[in-house]
């Protein structure tokens, strides 16, 4: 098992500290709600469309520092990109949470976000890191709330080597 | 640790020896990721004494088979250790009679047997069930479900800020239509012990029983039903030293006699036609089916050990460490204890400012402190406090002061990596 420190590296802290895009977009074209009742993270995400391309995104919330870094560097990442590019990154960074991803092993678009590859052996912290990515996902589908425990969410996730 | 023979016979002169108590324990021997393992979160469940592990052991080597019904001599056997396990623990809790002591798989059943036996039959539309805000989701949701079915209503005792009952609101909330309380007598969140006595004493005054949720007090206390003179007590093995799958329901013989079944099938009959059952007399009556033999027996064992040791000394020693921590946590900038009742079971919830308690859990974890982070299913309690979740430390009898000391100094890491 991986040193859980290494989950909890500068760029995340800093993150967590100043996140990025944190607010509400006044004029929204899509918006979610993300909540794990488990652990009470909640996170409000809205998000303008220009055509297939994010215009803005913003987030806002209660939660822990995994998911508020994640949120955060989410925003970063997917502003300017298209829904499509998203949404791949959307599955690269759930399998790579839940430990699907080989990242030495396969191509991928996910980039600086491999921080949050250690939450793979914290299986309770998961849900965490997921949320955003989650709340993103149903903001594209017009789901207004999103729950890392709702059984018909296209995006839940068994944990471990399902 | 060796130490100077002097100083060990001062220590057995002392009566509780935790070093010795601790050899007892061979899962804290334990290094999680190289570091020795602090277990502080037996709240949520305890760790096992290699005596009653040995207890299964025997018990599946040498006694096992089904009970009750065989003319074989090992059905005997197990019969008689399953039956002797019942008056071990109608002893724990000095009941009066054995049969008042009914075998569950814990205190969820426990009380969802309460729920089915007596609150189906006693209670009906427009009547009121008493809980409080500390409840534990297994003592609500089963009387919500209930409350649905019926009709019936719940009012709830609420809290200061200190985490302790309002009792004068408690006992305004009784009218003519209050029909059942439901208490626990230590908050599994923030560690208050409540008034259980005397809330049972006025609930009886207006003719309303009591059950009371003993999970949290159970292993840390002195438990005597016939002096709180508490009508149903539920409690769970594992966080008792023994084995998960096991509990008790602790009612009083009129009580239990006017209680209908939870549970249909084998052993909780006298006779079956297809045109009509005869039910068996208590505790029988409620333990339909073959019951998990092994955790009963091993339950047995687990209080005739803590019987050994001794409930009020183990009590004083989760005080001296309760104390202790809470002197130190005190002292922490930026730590905030949450439950500050005046009398608290061994049991510290806390916020570190600016962390969120899941990242406190996570980072001591990695100094080999196990602690519980979340709502510790106790969510309107963390609703009233309006906090999403707590860290919580919970000490058992086998803990160390310097294993207080590790929390304290994992507690100042955190604070350093988030600073």
């Amino acid at each position: 098992m991986a040193d859980p420190k290494s989950l909890y590296q500068e760029v995340i802290l800093d993150h967590n500290r100043k996140p990025r895009n944190y607010g509400t977009l006044a004029h929204a074209s899509h918006k979610a709600e993300g909540h794990n009742p488990l652990c009470g993270d909640h996170l409000s995400l809205t998000m303008n469309l220009d055509g297939d391309r994010i215009d803005g995104i913003a987030f806002h919330g209660e939660s822990c520092a995994i998911c508020k870094a994640s949120a955060s560097m989410m925003t970063a990442t997917v502003k300017g990109k298209t829904r499509a590019e998203a949404e791949t990154l959307i599955g690269e960074f759930r399998d790579m949470a839940t430990g699907k991803l080989d990242l030495t092993g396969r191509p991928h678009h996910l980039g600086r976000l491999t921080v949050f590859a250690g939450v793979r052996d914290l299986p309770t912290r998961v849900k965490c890191a997921i949320l955003p990515w989650h709340t993103l996902h149903a903001a594209f589908n017009s789901v207004v709330s999103a729950s890392t425990e709702s059984e018909d969410d296209p995006m839940h996730a068994p944990i471990g080597d399902a | 640790m060796t130490a100077a023979p002097t100083t060990r016979k001062l220590r057995l002169a002392s009566a509780f020896d935790v070093e010795r108590i601790r050899a007892d324990f061979p899962i804290l021997n334990l290094k999680p990721g190289g570091k020795p393992l602090v277990y502080l979160d037996n709240a949520a469940s305890s760790q096992m004494p290699q005596q009653v592990i040995d207890r299964l052991v025997h018990y599946r080597t040498t006694q096992h088979a089904n009970i009750h019904r065989a003319v074989h001599t090992l059905s005997e056997i197990a019969t008689s250790e399953y039956e002797e396990a019942r008056r071990k623990l109608a002893r724990f809790i000095n009941a009066r009679e054995e049969r008042e002591v009914i075998f569950t798989s814990g205190t969820t059943e426990s009380i969802n047997l309460a729920m089915h036996g007596y609150g189906r039959k006693f209670i009906g539309a427009g009547d009121e069930i008493i809980l409080t805000t500390l409840e534990h989701h297994s003592n609500i949701v089963p009387w919500q479900m209930l409350c649905e079915e019926k009709g019936a209503r719940i009012r709830v005792v609420p809290v200061n800020d200190a985490g302790e009952l309002l009792i004068d609101e408690y006992e305004s909330l009784f009218n003519e239509r209050t029909r059942f309380v439901g208490v626990m007598h230590v908050s599994n969140a923030l560690g208050t012990v409540n008034p259980v006595k005397h809330m049972i004493a006025f609930a009886h005054s207006r003719g309303v029983p009591v059950l009371v949720d003993g999970a949290q007090a159970a292993p840390h206390m002195k438990v005597d039903v016939q002096d709180l003179d508490c009508d149903l007590y539920a409690f769970s093995g594992h966080k008792l030293c023994g084995p998960t799958g096991i509990g008790i329901l602790y009612g009083k013989a009129a009580l239990l006699e006017r209680m209908q079944p939870f549970k249909g099938g084998g052993d909780m009959i006298l006779s079956v036609t297809f045109e009509k059952t005869t039910y068996n007399t208590i505790p029988h009556k409620f333990e339909a089916g073959t019951p998990p033999i092994a955790a009963a027996i091993g339950l047995g064992a687990a209080v005739d050990y803590l019987s050994g040791i001794g409930m009020d000394a183990i009590a004083a020693h989760e005080l001296d460490l309760l104390d202790h921590a809470t002197a130190q946590l005190s002292r922490m900038p930026g730590v905030r204890i949450i439950g500050t009742a005046g009398k608290k079971a061994a049991v510290l919830s806390f916020m570190v400012d600016g962390v969120h308690p899941h990242d406190v859990g996570t980072l001591l974890n990695q100094d080999g402190v196990a602690i519980r982070t979340g709502h510790h299913c106790a969510q309107p309690v963390m609703q009233r406090f309006r906090l999403p979740a707590t860290a919580r430390a919970s000490f058992a009898f086998y803990n160390t002061t310097a294993e207080v000391d590790a929390l304290v100094a994992g507690i100042r890491s955190v604070q350093s990596v988030f600073s």
